[in-house]
């Protein structure tokens, strides 16, 4: 069986912890992260940038392209993309590819700040 | 990371917010900030036991404003407000404040904190030593470190900076859109400010975090007006210049120029978040000058190594930046990028018309020796190199340019005895 654990805390306490915490708090990660990598159990691990980071594009027609982050909270998030792209308009030119064929709801593009690939996939 | 780390950050992210609103509430910064105080001892006293609260924030408001009312009712010796023990247990109490807290108040609360510190009547030193103290909540110990004066004498300027907010006439209403946005100038620019008194002293002392505080304000901004393309132009302009601190000093201390840094040092996560910024901010097609001047930064940060350096765009935005902002520090810098692009002589010919207005700016004088000492012209370079040390402001500018004056010496030696 897969899980998926997704990550919540304070955008604005992690924001204002100095670089040596930051730092801290990522060395501790690691430590479990390498472990779960050779025990075959992590699979692709991202750390998303802030919110501010974050561009929306509403699935309307045609689609909407707003900042911030997609904080809908009558839709559910359902899966997520990993792309590797030039910019932000490349980004947006596939989500509105995807956006033509799955419309409804929205995608947030957010960039990413730390992956870690893993060979586990569904 | 400890409960009590995690308390301290709560309580400094929170701090802006629950400030202002009790600003709104009592109409005085010497009792919010009063108010805000007796709120985190309590906090400090009743988180650690009863948990956090849901919406930090919402409840150092609710239990600030008791504070302060407490203190008044207690002189007129009415009955105490129920203690915090049980706010925090009251969701139904938070949940109404919490929403309106999201909503517009909250914006407008923290814009007229921050508007009241950068009051034009003030200072920029003043408004900077009020922000850092009412906003940041840094101690007048560490702000008086981060200037390097004497403690008392910046108590004594806060003080003064305090009454004279106190005394001029401060709108406490919503501002209107057109008053908005002139206000949201002023805190940029006081923001700036703070990371520029930061960046100029470029080594590990108190005053460079004075650039993490900033990154820290800008952040904060940029969650009230998301859709601000200047803010975000700001928050990658700050991200993007920091991100480059480790490489800009050798171990010595020493002054490392952008083209000799070593880009492994960059800070890579920041490079990544202020080029998601200003990726962002050029969709909306409103150029603006820190825009602009994080797009030449971005360029910087693109470069993998200084040959793949795109001056030609560079020269472009700077030429963008003259239109926007025109200063002769401007044209200064955009000088270097003309120098790369059509050489020395063209660079020197741009900057000569600025010598009166920057007789007294040390890069000025950096600059225009060392275009001199590309055309050979050695003796001309020297003069500029000696006038420059007379102008550094830090220990390592001066370094610098005995540095360069040196090799300029050596090589003239050299010159004469082939």
């Amino acid at each position: 069986m897969l899980y998926t654990l997704l990550c919540y805390n304070s955008e604005d306490v992690v924001f204002s912890w100095s670089q040596e915490e930051d730092d801290a708090v990522m060395g501790r990660l690691s430590v479990i992260h390498e472990r779960l990598h050779k025990e075959g159990k992590l699979g692709p691990s991202l750390r998303l940038l802030p919110t501010t980071a974050a561009t929306t594009l509403r699935k309307d027609e045609p689609p909407l392209v707003v900042d911030g982050p997609f904080a809908e909270t009558k839709e559910q998030l359902l899966g997520f993309y990993v792309i590797e792209v030039a910019d932000l308009e490349e980004a947006l030119g596939i989500a509105r590819e995807l956006a033509a064929a799955n419309p409804g709801g929205a995608y947030e593009i957010r960039p990413v700040r730390l992956f870690l690939p893993g060979e586990k996939v569904g | 990371m400890s409960d009590l780390a995690w308390i301290d950050g709560a309580l400094t992210s929170a701090r802006p917010q629950a400030i202002g609103a009790l600003l709104r509430y009592f109409r005085d910064l010497d009792t919010a900030e009063e108010a805000f105080q007796d709120a985190c001892l309590r906090a400090l006293k009743s988180w650690p036991q009863n948990g956090p609260p849901r919406d930090p924030a919402a409840w150092l408001i609710l239990v600030g404003r008791n504070a302060g009312l407490d203190g008044v009712r207690r002189r007129s010796k009415q009955a105490d407000l129920p203690p915090e023990d049980l706010i925090s247990d009251l969701d139904d109490v938070e949940a109404p404040l919490a929403e309106r807290l999201d909503g517009s108040h909250y914006r407008d609360d923290i814009l007229r904190l921050l508007f009241i510190c950068c009051h034009p009547e003030l200072p920029a030193t003043q408004q900077i030593a009020l922000a850092l103290r009412i906003v940041s909540g840094l101690s007048v110990k560490q702000i008086a470190r981060a200037f390097l004066v004497g403690e008392a004498a910046m108590e004594q300027r806060i003080t003064r900076a305090k009454a004279r907010v106190a005394k001029a006439e401060t709108p406490f209403e919503t501002p209107g859109p057109a008053d908005r946005s002139e206000r949201l100038a002023a805190v940029a620019a006081m923001v700036y400010l703070i990371f520029n008194e930061g960046y100029s002293a470029g080594d590990g002392s108190a005053r460079a975090q004075l650039c993490d505080e900033a990154i820290r304000l800008a952040r904060l901004l940029l969650r009230l007006f998301q859709t601000e393309p200047e803010i975000m132009g700001l928050t990658a302009l700050l991200l993007l210049q920091h991100a480059r601190t480790p490489a800009r000093f050798d171990a010595d201390g020493a002054i490392v120029l952008l083209e000799d840094q070593d880009r492994e040092l960059w800070n890579r996560r920041m490079i990544a978040e202020g080029l998601a910024l200003i990726d962002k901010a050029m969709r909306h097609a409103r150029p603006g000058a820190y825009q602009v001047q994080a797009a030449i930064a971005a360029l910087h940060a693109r470069a993998e190594t200084p040959a793949d350096t795109d001056w030609v765009q560079i020269d472009r935005l700077y030429a963008t930046l003259e239109r926007l902002q025109p200063s002769p520090v401007v044209t200064l810098n955009r000088s270097v990028a003309v120098s790369k692009v059509a050489g020395a002589a063209a660079a020197l010919a741009m900057i000569e018309p600025l010598a009166g207005r920057l007789s007294g700016y040390f890069h000025f004088f950096g600059a225009k020796g060392a275009y001199l000492l590309q055309l050979g012209r050695n003796e001309e370079a020297r003069v500029a190199f000696d006038e420059a040390i007379a102008l550094a402001h830090t220990p390592a500018e001066a370094d610098y340019i005995r540095t360069r004056l040196d090799r300029l010496i050596q090589d003239s030696a050299a010159a004469a005895a082939g």
